[in-house]
């Protein structure tokens, strides 16, 4: 059943912004639950049943804060800085397959525009340390711009790469074609590329290098001694960045889910559906979540140096070889 | 008062900023102030200002006689307290001719050495977490929350134990103590293998610490650096062999010495000693004599007049003590040689060109206590 | 070209054994003890502030107020005074307070009264708004009152 497009139109808004609002602030339950599991501890338990309606208190509480703004910071620039950087959460999650009906615009150039405006992160970030107007907030901007951009060549090149066995942007179709078992999710087309799980894992590390999650998140935990992008953002302008964070990681793993594990279809063939689609997206976070709490930090010179002189190398022989791979025996 | 000028400009012709890395940190070193002069990334000069937490107990220690000086003592560096209290009762027992039954010894032995294990599990988890790894600080913490259960019920504390006396020690243990331990040593032995797996052969870890900070022997000489900094740097210098004390001869064990002189050597140096200290509470325990556990001692210790010194080994490294004494109930001058006042001398020198997060991985290795730096 | 491979491949391998060791302590349960819903028992030896022994016959302080107590103290914080009733040898304490805001749970107190007549109580929860609750812990009014 399809309805009248502006009724569409409105239940799609409604239902992004609750999904990535919702989202956003609950992501930060699950992961200091997951945090206090890891650690053997219990984590939040007072506020509400299993501490449920922490993400509230703690919204109340940086909602009820002052919101400083610096005398000499630039007044447009720094107020927009924190809608930008929530912008492509939403706008990205427009196209992104929920299920068999269940994508806003499913257009044809899907994958090149969650890309598309995945790069306004980066710019919204650089513009919110640059308004702040100190000197601590533009290094670390700047040093989250070069770490984002070195990581943003490595994920295009493997996804092109996935492209070429593809052969289509448009997310629906990249799912459909994953029909079957889930023998036939693009993880495991070892005749198109055999390095298919090692594309897997670079995609997934540039997708944390991109959120600036742990261990890829120096720009913003060593300046701990010294001061962070965000410094100079209090009560709910912080709240926002922080929530933009978990949207972006919302993005990706669900890139990552239609991509590589086959989006909303089922691994035994039968009883598809949006259950699916959650349940490996959910997934997903549990293991970007698993990974900050395990390791340390890097620093972050290596940090660059991975991205340059290791995952760029393996990327582009995954490419070479799905090249050959595609020309020597056909799709 | 002198300014302190802020612009100095380096040979090369750049600017340097100074950077306070202030009394109050995120991380968990205490209140000790470095003043930092960065030419961008790189520590040109590194300056500390201790004195942020100066306790006079050395002062203390000419105003109160010598039984009421051991409360003290314990809280000099607070986390290996035991170690501290010894130097300072040895001395006494030293000077005054107090014989210290076999039995006490080994008790000292036995609850220095779970003293010494509970220090490096709380370093290992201070100075991950420096590194951003915030999950093995719990683990740690897990671990030395069976030690310090263990000593409060031979002790009644947890932190600051009051325990020795002049003689002996203050109460005998419970069959529970030595039970209790037996199981801790068999409960530690596979955990130290989880560290090891989880953390000194995670590849994160190594590329942070291997190469990063290198001190020579030379320089911990010149310094008097003790400890695990100087045993990280080939040097097997370790109180317990070079001035034998209490029951140490009689035990078998390794002193734990690594070559490299970089971060990583002294890592591997406070874990081996986890190990070592593991093998002295098993062999302590089985060699454990009856007997009484408190000598005889005056009720009013007065020491003959002289100077008389003893030293030991802590968790950081060769703390001394040096009393004065002239034949009053209160001692003239105690002198505390505090081993991180020497191991932070160490870090202008060595920081010199490093970048920051380098040098605050140098400083997480040195294992400093500020208020052992300023007593 | 080799070696960097293996290094690569022994890298990889030492964060997936890493992240095998959280997940397995991931299903163990918690260590922690909810305090103030549930709370340990304090073992026998545990330092808290020092109370009366209670003499088992009369129920009255074993303390005869001879201030030995007060001079081993290093931090000063005992003050006790006691007079000598009519037809008993010793003298009883009147008057035994203790500033708790400069004790250091030391036991010297504790082991010094040739009476034994102190010892430590298994108080570890003390929380007040005012100094001066601490400050002047009165060891015979609690007596009296049955603490």
């Amino acid at each position: 059943m399809t309805l009248p497009e502006p009724f569409r139109l409105v239940a799609f808004l409604v239902g992004t912004l609750a999904f990535v609002g919702l989202n956003a602030a609950y992501l930060v339950w699950v992961e200091r639950k997951g945090a206090a599991r890891f650690q053997r501890r219990p984590g939040p338990t007072e506020v509400g049943p299993a501490g449920l309606l922490q993400p509230i208190a703690d919204a109340l509480k940086l909602l009820s804060k002052q919101v400083l703004v610096p005398p000499d910071a630039d007044r447009i620039l720094f107020r927009v800085a924190p809608i930008l950087v929530m912008s492509p959460g939403l706008m990205c999650l427009a196209t992104i397959p929920f299920g068999e009906q269940l994508a806003a615009r499913n257009l044809d150039l899907g994958l090149i525009m969650v890309f598309a405006f995945g790069s306004i992160n980066v710019m919204a970030i650089m513009l919110g340390g640059w308004a702040s107007r100190n000197k601590y907030a533009i290094i670390s901007a700047a040093r989250i711009v070069s770490q984002n951009v070195a990581y943003e060549i490595p994920m295009l090149l493997v996804v092109v790469t996935l492209l070429m066995s593809t052969g289509t942007t448009n997310l629906q179709e990249i799912v459909r074609q994953q029909a079957g078992g889930f023998w036939n999710w693009n993880i495991l087309r070892l005749g198109v590329n055999p390095l298919m799980p090692i594309t897997f894992l670079i995609f997934f590390t540039c997708m944390l290098a991109e959120t600036n999650r742990a261990p890829f998140d120096m720009a913003e935990a060593e300046s701990e001694l010294v001061a962070g992008a965000f410094t100079e953002y209090a009560g709910m302008g912080f709240g926002v960045f922080f929530m933009a964070e978990y949207a972006n990681v919302l993005v990706g793993c669900s890139l990552a889910t239609i991509l590589f594990f086959g989006g909303w279809q089922s691994p035994i063939g039968i009883l598809s559906g949006v259950g699916w689609f959650l349940l490996k997206l959910y997934t997903l976070i549990f293991v970007v979540v698993w990974v900050r709490w395990t390791f340390p930090r890097t620093q972050f010179y290596r940090l660059l140096n991975l991205s340059w002189e290791i995952l760029i190398p393996i990327s582009l022989v995954t490419l070479a070889l799905t090249s050959v791979m595609l020309k020597l025996f056909g799709k | 008062m002198q300014l302190e000028r802020t612009n100095i400009v380096t040979e090369e012709g750049h600017e340097t900023f100074v950077l306070n890395l202030g009394p109050q940190h995120p991380a968990t070193h205490g209140v000790l102030r470095v003043k930092l002069t960065m030419d961008g990334e790189y520590i040109t000069r590194a300056e500390p200002v201790p004195g942020y937490i100066h306790r006079m107990h050395e002062k203390m220690g000419e105003n109160r006689t010598w039984a009421q000086f051991l409360p003290n003592t314990s809280r000099i560096d607070y986390l290996s307290a035991m170690h501290y209290t010894h130097a300072f009762v040895s001395v006494v027992e030293k000077a005054a001719g107090i014989e210290v039954p076999p039995r006490a010894e080994y008790l000292r032995v036995i609850t220095s050495e779970l003293n010494r294990i509970s220090s490096h599990l709380v370093w290992f988890g201070a100075f991950l977490l420096d590194l951003g790894g915030f999950t093995p600080l719990l683990y740690a913490f897990d671990d030395r929350e069976k030690i310090l259960d263990l000593l409060e019920g031979v002790t009644g504390a947890r932190l600051t134990y009051c325990w020795y006396r002049f003689g002996g020690v203050g109460n005998d243990v419970e069959p529970e103590f030595v039970t209790g331990t037996r199981e801790f040593v068999t409960y530690m032995r596979p955990r130290l293998d989880m560290y090891r797996q989880l953390v000194t052969e995670n590849v994160i870890l190594r590329k942070r610490l291997e190469g990063v900070g290198p001190i020579s022997a030379d320089q911990c000489r010149k310094f008097g650096a003790t400890g695990p900094v100087i045993r990280g740097s080939g040097v097997p210098y370790d109180v317990r062999r070079v001035e034998p004390y209490s029951v140490y001869p009689e035990l078998d064990f390794e002193v734990a010495v690594h070559p490299g002189g970089d971060c990583m050597a002294r890592y591997l140096v406070r874990m081996e000693e986890i190990a070592q200290s593991l093998r002295i509470v098993e062999q302590a325990l089985a060699k454990l004599p009856e007997g009484p556990v408190l000598g005889k001692a005056p009720k009013t210790v007065k020491l003959p007049p002289g100077d008389y010194t003893f030293a030991v080994e802590a968790a950081r490294g060769r703390f001394m003590v040096r009393v004065v004494s002239d034949g009053k109930d209160v001692p003239y001058r105690v002198r505390l040689r505090a081993p991180s006042f020497s191991n932070l001398s160490l870090f202008e020198e060595t920081s010199r060109g490093m970048m920051l997060p380098d040098a605050l991985a140098l400083m997480g290795t040195l294992d400093l206590v500020i208020p052992d730096i300023d007593r | 070209m080799k070696r960097a491979l293996r290094e690569l491949a022994g890298g990889l391998t030492s964060l997936l054994t890493g992240m095998k060791i959280t997940l397995q302590q991931f299903f163990k349960p918690d260590v922690t003890v909810r305090y103030p819903h549930e709370s340990l028992k304090m073992p026998k030896r545990y330092r808290g502030h020092i109370v009366f022994v209670r003499e088992p016959e009369t129920g009255r302080s074993l303390c005869v107020a001879c201030k030995s107590c007060e001079k081993a103290c290093p931090s000063e914080c005992i003050v006790v005074n006691g007079v000598k009733k009519e037809g008993e040898k010793k003298k009883s304490v009147t008057d035994f307070k203790l500033d708790f805001t400069k004790c250091s749970l030391c036991g010297s107190c504790v082991e010094v009264c040739p009476t034994d007549a102190l010892e430590f109580s298994k108080q570890y929860n003390l929380a007040s708004t005012t100094k001066t609750e601490y400050l002047q812990i009165d060891l015979v009014k609690r007596l009296e009152e049955g603490k």
